[in-house]
């Protein structure tokens, strides 16, 4: 009897604890709503009620297991509410229980429409933990690497947000130019998702024979693949429709919120690391960096697109300055860093993807924290998606162009 | 005794024509529309059902008809079966007034015509026997207790309700130079004036066939369904021969939309160019093949849309019903009405619509595309080239 009551004793303190704690946050929480609120939304003329909605995590166009909670007035949305977590794999945990190059095949798990990026991510994290110097060889067959991962993780942004909007024909464009792409990475790695294709100090293979040729065959031809694109969508009045003044963010917003990626380029700042600090080789390719001003959905997708473009150039500058040469650095046989922290970032198709590594001065990171683009962009979906219909939400999704691995991880 | 009598025609017609129906969807329609879009989207459609994939219609069939038939546990149980019954029966029904063809000799002393019955009220009556199928959608939405399902319904009932407007208005034109509801009449009024409707009804040609395509949910306006949004709305919740059924209702509706337009618009069994003598090997086709051709053209057409455009945004779809087609459709029916007015007795006023209508899509046609290789010349001339300049305003 007593063991009961105290029980339930417990269960109400911790009840107030965190309805106090709900209220000093600001979230609606079941104990402290008043009761007089909830009687009134139903007394208006039409006895209009506020439909709550599960969006996901199995919905056609939630891009994976992202759940949102909306509340819908009809169609238009009151409140959205992001619930993340069902792919939660704690990556950042399993790093810290395996040795620095265990970890790479990890990152190949975050975002993994755009695994090259994470592997470069990482690794250029423990180099400068080692300070190793890559060989110029190794720093271009990244840099294009990376390229390629930009457009195939471009090509299924640009497919599935087409398809979110009913346009089901440049989905099947965009896998076309994506199959080759993961073709060029099948032959130079032996995988087409889960890369691997990068080491602490340079990169595991050396190019295979014709694959420089064969590429850039592919790369030449890309412009006009990407004409095919934007003709079926740009100029289109539908299309235009369905973006133009969707979820429109302001740059101070952008910056507030943290965003990075084509999301800030959209709203007009020209913020791209391979500019703002230069890693690899970048500083001497010549490349632009697309931005548009009105930071809505449509110029969020130009500048994608325009950065398809500039993707190619790059590949194709890289190409040309391609030498014989060393693949890896001097690298210590085991990777036993000094003890430091250090932090290195890279521009993944998505945004800022950075990586701080806390090292004790063993094989194994003490701690290892990942900055992923996703996550962090995935923020402002709540902020985008309020006062928007249903068919804008699905819009939105597809304009932050999230990847539920890397929000998780 | 003859056996053949009027009557017992009529039934076989009937007969014919519920089971032709489904079997041309199954087979004809959804095989040509998939391969159709595959050849679009640079893929390859079904090709491993009988020889090139042309049994995939029966592979579909054995799959819909021995799939379990659920219905959710909430649901309003007998609204949930009635649903797609009533979207399939009445775009069934509304076939029978439709005219395939002309009178036909089947043996000695025994013609009938193509269809099934020649109402005075004709184009009334379909006009109303198809609304019908909205409540199909409407009540299949309701009934499956799904708040997805509860969303395209009330999008559905919305958006149709909406586009029979602009529809009938449409067609109200038309009513102005035939004189007669009768669509056997509409045919041979176009006959006999050697003019098809569609040149001085050109504009209600435009709208009727985009509100046609609203009225049967397909692309861009298939917001019912929209996959992407409501998973897949109306018919989340169904499955089995339900499912089959909604289906077919709906592709029964495309084929009455086409038919329709070729009646109305496009001169129904008759042959283009009757007068033109270096043409009239167009006249060995039998009429009912031409009507076949033509509303095969509209099929192709609603495929074409299938894979071109993106779609609709629910208050931009109800803008442009309310603020543009029905306008549209009520100006046309008085340029129309001038134009029948102003030389009566004779069909001079139509000639005339019809070029003036013509000239101007011409040059709206032509300006559209001027403007878009302005647009797609400013587009490539803004893509910045190297890092010096790269911001774009």
């Amino acid at each position: 009897m007593t063991d009961e009551k105290q029980l339930t004793e417990a269960e109400k303190q911790e009840a107030a604890y965190f309805a106090r704690r709900a209220t000093e946050a600001g979230i609606p929480h079941p104990a402290v709503e008043e009761p007089a609120a909830a009687g009134e939304t139903a007394r208006t003329l039409f006895d209009v009620q506020e439909m709550e909605l599960n969006f996901g995590p199995q919905h056609p166009s939630t891009h994976g297991v992202l759940r949102l909670v909306l509340k819908v007035d009809g169609e238009k949305i009151v409140e959205a509410k992001p619930d993340i977590g069902y792919l939660h794999r704690g990556t950042e945990k399993l790093f810290e229980t395996e040795t620095y190059p265990m970890g790479i095949p990890h990152t190949d798990r975050m975002d993994y429409v755009a695994a090259a990026t994470n592997n470069h991510a990482f690794c250029l994290t423990i180099e400068k933990l080692l300070g190793v110097e890559i060989p110029r060889r190794a720093q271009l067959i990244r840099v294009i690497l990376d390229e390629l991962q930009r457009l195939s993780s471009h090509l299924v942004w640009l497919g599935t947000s087409g398809i979110d909007l009913g346009a089901v024909t440049p989905f099947w464009y965009a896998f076309r130019e994506r199959e080759q792409i993961l073709d060029f990475f099948e032959e130079y790695c032996g995988a087409r998702l889960t890369l691997n294709c990068m080491r602490i100090g340079g990169l595991p293979f050396d190019l295979t024979p014709g694959w420089v040729e064969r590429l850039s065959e592919f790369i030449d031809d890309l412009p006009s693949r990407i004409d095919d694109y934007e003709q079926l969508l740009t100029d289109n009045r539908i299309w235009k429709k369905r973006t133009v003044g969707i979820g429109v963010i302001s740059a101070e917003e952008c910056i507030e919120y943290g965003l990075t990626g084509p999301i800030i380029r959209g709203s007009g700042v020209e913020w791209d690391l391979r500019r703002a600090q230069p890693y690899e080789c970048y500083r001497e390719l010549d490349f632009a960096i697309p931005t548009r001003q009105n930071g809505d959905t449509y110029d969020r997708y130009i500048v994608r697109v325009q950065e398809m473009r500039q993707s190619a150039r790059i590949i194709r500058q890289a190409l040309d300055r391609l030498q014989p040469g060393d693949i890896r650095g001097k690298v210590p046989r085991v990777i036993k860093p000094h003890a430091e922290e250090v932090y290195a970032s890279i521009e993944s198709p998505k945004g800022e993807l950075g990586f701080y590594c806390v090292s004790n001065g063993t094989n194994r990171p003490y701690r290892m924290h990942c900055r992923p683009p996703s996550f962090i962009n995935l923020q402002a979906l709540p902020r985008l998606a309020k006062g928007h219909l249903i068919s804008d939400l699905v819009a939105l999704i597809g304009t932050i162009d999230i990847v539920l691995g890397e929000v998780d991880r | 005794m003859r056996v053949l009598t009027p009557t017992v025609l009529t039934y076989l017609k009937v007969l014919i024509l519920v089971a032709v129906v489904p079997a041309v969807v199954g087979f004809v329609i959804v095989l040509a529309e998939r391969r159709f879009m595959g050849f679009m989207q640079a893929r390859l459609g079904p090709n491993r059902v009988g020889p090139k994939g042309t049994l995939q219609g029966l592979a579909d069939l054995v799959k819909l008809v021995t799939k379990e038939d659920l219905t959710p546990g909430k649901a309003e149980k007998a609204v949930h079966f009635l649903a797609p019954v009533l979207a399939v029966i009445p775009a069934l029904t509304a076939l029978a007034v439709i005219p395939f063809g002309p009178e036909v000799r089947l043996a000695r002393r025994v013609s009938t015509p193509l269809y099934v019955a020649d109402v005075n009220i004709g184009l009334l009556f379909l006009l109303a026997i198809t609304s019908i199928g909205v409540y199909g959608i409407i009540l299949g939405g309701w009934a499956s207790n799904n708040k997805y399902s509860l969303l395209g319904g009330l999008r559905s009932a919305a958006q149709l309700v909406s586009y029979e407007v602009p529809m009938g208005l449409a067609l109200v034109a038309v009513l102005l130079m035939t004189r007669s509801l009768s669509l056997v009449e509409i045919v041979q009024r176009q006959e006999r004036i050697h003019l098809w409707f569609v040149f001085p009804g050109l504009l209600a040609f435009f709208i009727y066939f985009v509100a046609g395509v609203a009225e049967t949910n397909r692309n861009p306006f298939d917001l019912p369904e929209a996959e992407s949004e409501l998973v897949s709305g109306f018919n989340t919740e169904y499955s089995g021969v339900k499912f089959a059924f909604f289906f077919l209702g709906e592709y029964t509706g495309m084929i009455i939309i086409s038919c329709v337009a070729v009646t109305v618009f496009f001169g129904g069994w008759l042959a283009p160019f009757p007068h033109v003598r270096a043409l009239s090997f167009l006249q060995l086709i039998p009429p009912f093949l031409w009507f076949f051709i033509k509303a095969g053209l509209f099929i192709f057409a609603y495929i074409w849309f299938r894979s071109t455009f993106p779609r609709y945004r629910f208050d931009q779809l109800m803008a442009l019903g309310w603020k543009w087609l029905l306008p549209l459709a009520l100006a046309n029916i008085v340029v129309v009405a001038l134009a029948v007015l102003a030389t009566p007795g004779s069909t001079r006023g139509l000639v005339w619509l019809g070029w003036i209508f013509g000239s101007l899509f011409a040059i709206m046609w032509l300006l559209a595309k001027l403007r878009q290789k302005l647009t797609r010349r400013d587009r490539l001339a803004a893509v910045p080239q190297s890092a010096h300049e790269s911001r774009i305003a």
